[in-house]
């Protein structure tokens, strides 16, 4: 079934009905799925404020370059992605150890400091990254497949950890520290870990842009770049992974559609975000997930009997 | 969950398939430009100087006739100051099918344009990407880019040799904005430039853009000995500089790239700091020639302020564009290509430019004086 | 020497907007635990209605300083009511992105009402250098920290000598106590809310006259900074914030001046982290135990 939507999307592709335009539309929302769900597993799975996502996303983007640069071939991209991730892993546990005792809105502004302290080291870094030039020339070899193929396998990534053991842990971790504590859940552990994991997705992210738009430079990892993400994560569901995607998927269209409105865009997001966090502070789809059965369910509902509802035990 | 998945991106295939119908229609009467610049965020007040120097053209132009007889019709779109968004605009006015793309203006986000350009072998022209390597895609030059300014490197030299021979300083204390390429271009090239000529950069002091508060950064060099000042930035850190540099008694020629080129920087500094101070620049309304003064008169016509050099490459590069499409004879981005990479002698208002072979302009550029925050002098440096 | 003492005088009126800003972080924090992030675009909105009161209107230093406080005051107080009070009982998180939106939605209203390049302010204050041997201060340094000064005093006696600051100070240890003391919780947060709007917002307008130039964008770093300097001098305690503001300012323009001024930014959030994994509760702070 995913090969469905992969082949209709490059059929459509193929025959030029969706022009270059929509293309790097489309990639953007991928590039803003990954981004989604990787902090929503942070802050919506394990209820850890994290303001720093852009952070780790250069840290991947920059990889990635520097490795382009010199292989531009595929083995390049995967390599740099890979790289990337790792390095990002490893920030995030120099990001992640500090500020394990902090809470809700310590945890934020320290992940904020960590943040543009990144942002400020790729300034400074000299010839590597080229410091407020940033890299330009990188090989344009991300498309629809592989952006697809990032999109499946992040997905896939947290879904996963959700609904492991571990997951299970983070979940209560996020519903309240102290008793999962108690219950003798390692909190160290498990918020390190979707910290890292976290992390190591925003990078792979990182490598997908990097590898689409040619042009990198730090400017464009700031704060401004870690509260789009959050804004898409709010609005699609804190705890969701369905209502990222779909919060991506909506605001990446709207933001096409509104391409024009620049500032005025951005006053209605805000707007938008203060109704959300006032009447539903969940999100959209709060922490429901869609599935098969729930839609089904909800067919045959309509259909009004209650054998159904029986038969469904 | 991949089944989540099936029916989630499904909506996006369908989505995009509804949008993605659908092209832009050509009318063969009319020539379709278009132009990809900064009207929002962090550089828009140079995208839309350029901007305004594109419509002025436009508009003259199409008052006069259009180009071949036949009208300009015009796609502008914002890049927000953003590379990715400005490769996304400039798909989009590939997609559009115009003949050719004016702007953006700054490095980054031209490079970020370049590749699209390439591919689709639509020329653009830059007003102002000074980076030296920006036409450059690896040893070769891009094949459908051009930029009618100078580089860094040669503002640069003539800065140096201004310091040097005209003022007759040989010991500067230079500071520069590390956030910007722009500005570490011209820094680079200022310095050895400048000890080429056997001058002596006494101290070197960095700041960043967005800065307000430079009190620390000027006491550091203040016990040193110094002739001159020169700052590698924008005039709004520039402007702040002059200001706080001359509070704490600091008299001494102030001099700077055309970063400096802003009607604000006067605002900014206070009419009583800003004298002393010299700049690199592209042009100045104060020049005597008959072309120069029109378009002054013009633009101030239209938009009721002074042209700044922003304005005035604007216009340059849009007036190109249509020297290019004439000589050309045809709106084929091919030929106008060809046009444009054999032009010899353009005359605009920014001075008489050239397109050499690896498509940097080759123009001469003037030094203007401040005094009491207003253009005072113009001077020019070989 | 001379060099040292010229940045001990450069940081005293960078230390005294801190001061100001960091006021508001720490008595908000203090009564409803929430990090206004729209508090640094509160202290931007100030520098933008002084341009309007100075530039637009041609007031004098101190009508545009009093019409200043009062907007950014009643702006506050709007703020608080509409955004942060239904969210009072919600989630730290959900009133965190709230805050985050606010200061978003400051900032693009400014920009799309006022453009988003600098504009610059007119001289309103005299320019007067004087010079204490080789050292170099300004008139308008001067009026800054004495203007910060005096507030920062008044703030102090309406919090430890008035009925009103008592509630503040009440409700900031214990709401629910407060509440049965018969003390009206909503009204102190108001009040609290709008003097540390207030504050900031004779912040803004000070720099505006002081630095000369202002932006849409201008609150976020000092917002940050001055956040930083309140945790530093303890959250919730406002002598803390005072001292935090100095020592931050002096912290920054040492490193900007003997180091590089581009560490100077790296070094103020390093120092945070710093502060937060040692001593979160800061200098002047009292520990708070979470109960379970």
């Amino acid at each position: 079934m995913c090969l469905a939507i992969y082949g209709i999307v490059a059929v459509l592709i193929q025959t030029g009905l969706l022009s270059s335009f929509y293309q790097i539309t489309l990639i953007n929302v991928c590039i803003n799925i990954v981004l989604a769900v990787s902090l929503n597993l942070i802050i919506g799975f394990t209820g850890q404020f994290s303001l720093g996502h852009a952070g780790f996303m250069s840290i991947g983007a920059y990889a990635t370059a520097i490795v382009l640069r010199m292989m531009p071939n595929m083995y390049g991209l995967l390599i740099g992605a890979i790289v990337g991730m790792i390095l990002a892993g490893v920030a995030s546990l120099a990001v992640a150890i500090p500020t394990l005792r902090l809470r809700g809105d310590y945890l934020a502004i320290a992940t904020l400091g960590f943040s543009e302290i990144i942002r400020i080291i790729m300034v400074n870094g000299g010839s590597l990254t080229n410091g407020a030039a940033g890299l330009s020339g990188i090989p344009k070899l991300n498309d629809w497949t592989i952006s697809f193929v990032a999109v499946v396998l992040a997905v896939t990534v947290v879904a996963n950890v959700i609904r492991s053991k571990a997951g299970r842990n983070c979940i209560a971790i996020r519903d309240d520290e102290i008793a999962a504590e108690d219950m003798g859940v390692n909190t160290t552990m498990y918020k390190t870990m979707a910290f890292a994991i976290g992390a190591m997705l925003a990078a792979l992210a990182g490598a997908m842009y990097a590898s689409y738009f040619y042009v990198i430079k730090p400017s464009t990892f700031n704060f401004n770049a870690s509260i789009n993400v959050l804004i898409i994560v709010v609005f699609g569901g804190i705890g969701s992974i369905t209502g990222s995607i779909i919060g991506s998927l909506v605001l990446g269209v709207l933001t096409t559609m509104l391409q024009d409105l620049a500032y005025l865009r951005m006053i209605v997001y805000a707007v938008v975000l203060i109704i959300i966090m006032i009447f539903r502070p969940q999100g959209l789809l709060g922490d429901r997930e869609f599935s098969m059965r729930t839609f089904k369910r909800w067919m045959t509902r309509r259909k009004g009997t209650a054998a159904d509802d029986k038969a469904e035990g | 969950m991949m089944k989540k998945l099936l029916c989630l991106v499904a909506a996006i295939a369908m989505t995009f398939g509804l949008f993605g119908c659908g092209s832009g229609n050509t009318a063969a009467a009319t020539i379709k430009i278009g132009i990809n610049t900064e009207m929002t965020g962090a550089v828009a007040s140079y995208g839309t100087a350029e901007q305004h120097g594109y419509d002025l053209a436009i508009k003259l132009t199409n008052a006069n006739g259009g180009v071949l007889g036949k009208q300009i019709e015009v796609v502008e779109l914002d890049n927000k100051s953003d590379s990715a968004e400005s490769t996304s605009v400039a798909t989009r006015l590939v997609s559009e099918k115009v003949s050719l793309i004016l702007g953006p203006a700054t490095t980054g986000d031209v490079q970020a344009e370049l590749p699209v350009c390439e591919d689709s072998k639509i020329p653009m022209v830059t007003p102002s990407a000074t980076g030296e390597t920006v036409m450059m895609n690896g040893d070769k030059a891009y094949q459908y880019a051009y930029r009618t300014c100078f580089k860094d490197s040669y503002q640069g030299e003539i800065l140096s040799k201004f310091v040097k021979n005209n003022l007759g300083m040989s010991n500067v204390v230079v500071l520069f904005d590390n956030n910007q390429d722009y500005t570490v271009g011209v820094k680079n090239s200022f310095v050895s430039s400048f000890q080429g000529l056997g001058g002596t950069v006494v101290d070197t002091e960095v700041y960043t853009s967005g800065d307000t508060d430079f009190a620390s950064i000027i006491t550091a060099f203040s016990g040193k000995k110094y002739d001159a000042i020169m700052i590698a930035g924008y005039y709004t850190e520039a402007g702040l500089i002059i200001k706080q540099a001359r509070a704490q008694g600091i008299d001494c020629p102030i001099v700077g790239p055309d970063g400096f080129d802003s009607s604000e920087l006067g605002g900014i500094a206070g009419a009583d700091a800003c004298n002393n101070v010299y700049f690199s620049t592209h042009y100045s309304s104060l020049d005597n020639s008959q072309a120069v003064a029109d378009f002054v008169a013009a633009y101030k016509k239209e938009y009721n302020e002074e042209p700044n050099a922003f304005a005035a490459l604007g216009y340059d590069a849009a007036m190109l564009a249509f020297d290019a499409i004439t000589r050309a004879n045809s709106t084929e981005p091919e030929k106008i290509n060809a046009a444009l990479a054999s032009t010899t002698s353009f005359s605009g208002v920014t001075g008489t430019i050239a397109i050499n072979d690896v498509h940097d302009a080759v123009k001469s550029g003037v030094i203007v004086k401040l005094t009491a925050g207003v253009q005072s002098e113009v001077i020019h440096v070989n | 020497m001379i060099q040292f003492l010229q940045q001990i005088v450069n940081s005293l009126s960078l230390g005294s907007v801190y001061v100001l800003v960091a006021l508001g972080y720490t008595m908000v924090y203090g009564i409803i635990h929430l990090i206004n992030f729209a508090h640094g675009d509160i202290y931007m909105v100030g520098a933008y209605l002084g341009y309007l009161c100075i530039v637009r209107f041609h007031m004098g230093f101190v009508p545009a300083l009093l019409c200043t406080m009062v907007g950014t005051m009643v702006l506050g107080v709007i703020i608080e009511r509409v955004a942060y009070k239904p969210l009072r009982n919600a989630s730290r998180i959900a009133a965190l992105i709230t805050a985050i939106a606010v200061s978003i939605l400051l900032e693009y209203v400014v920009m799309y009402f006022m453009g988003p390049d600098i504009k610059t302010y007119s001289a309103v204050l005299p320019s007067t250098i004087y010079h204490i041997g080789d050292v170099v201060v300004t008139f308008q340094q001067i009026l800054i920290f004495l203007i910060s000064i005096a507030l920062m005093i008044c703030l102090n006696l309406f919090v430890t000598r008035t009925k009103t600051g008592c509630a503040m100070r009440a409700v900031s240890a214990d709401a629910d106590a407060a509440r049965l003391m018969g003390i009206d919780v909503d009204r102190t947060i108001s009040i609290t809310f709008a003097l540390g709007s207030a504050l900031a917002g004779a912040a803004g307008i000070m720099v505006g006259i002081y630095y000369n130039t202002i932006n849409p964008l201008m609150g976020s770093t000092p917002g940050m900074k001055a956040f930083i300097a309140a945790v530093f001098g303890g959250v919730g305690s406002i002598p803390g914030a005072m001292i935090g503001g100095f020592v931050i300012a002096f912290i920054e323009t040492m490193v900007g001046g003997y180091i590089s001024s581009l560490l100077k930014d790296a070094v103020v959030y390093a120092l945070l982290i710093v502060i937060l994994i040692f001593k979160p509760s800061g200098l002047l702070g009292v520990n708070r135990r979470e109960k379970v």
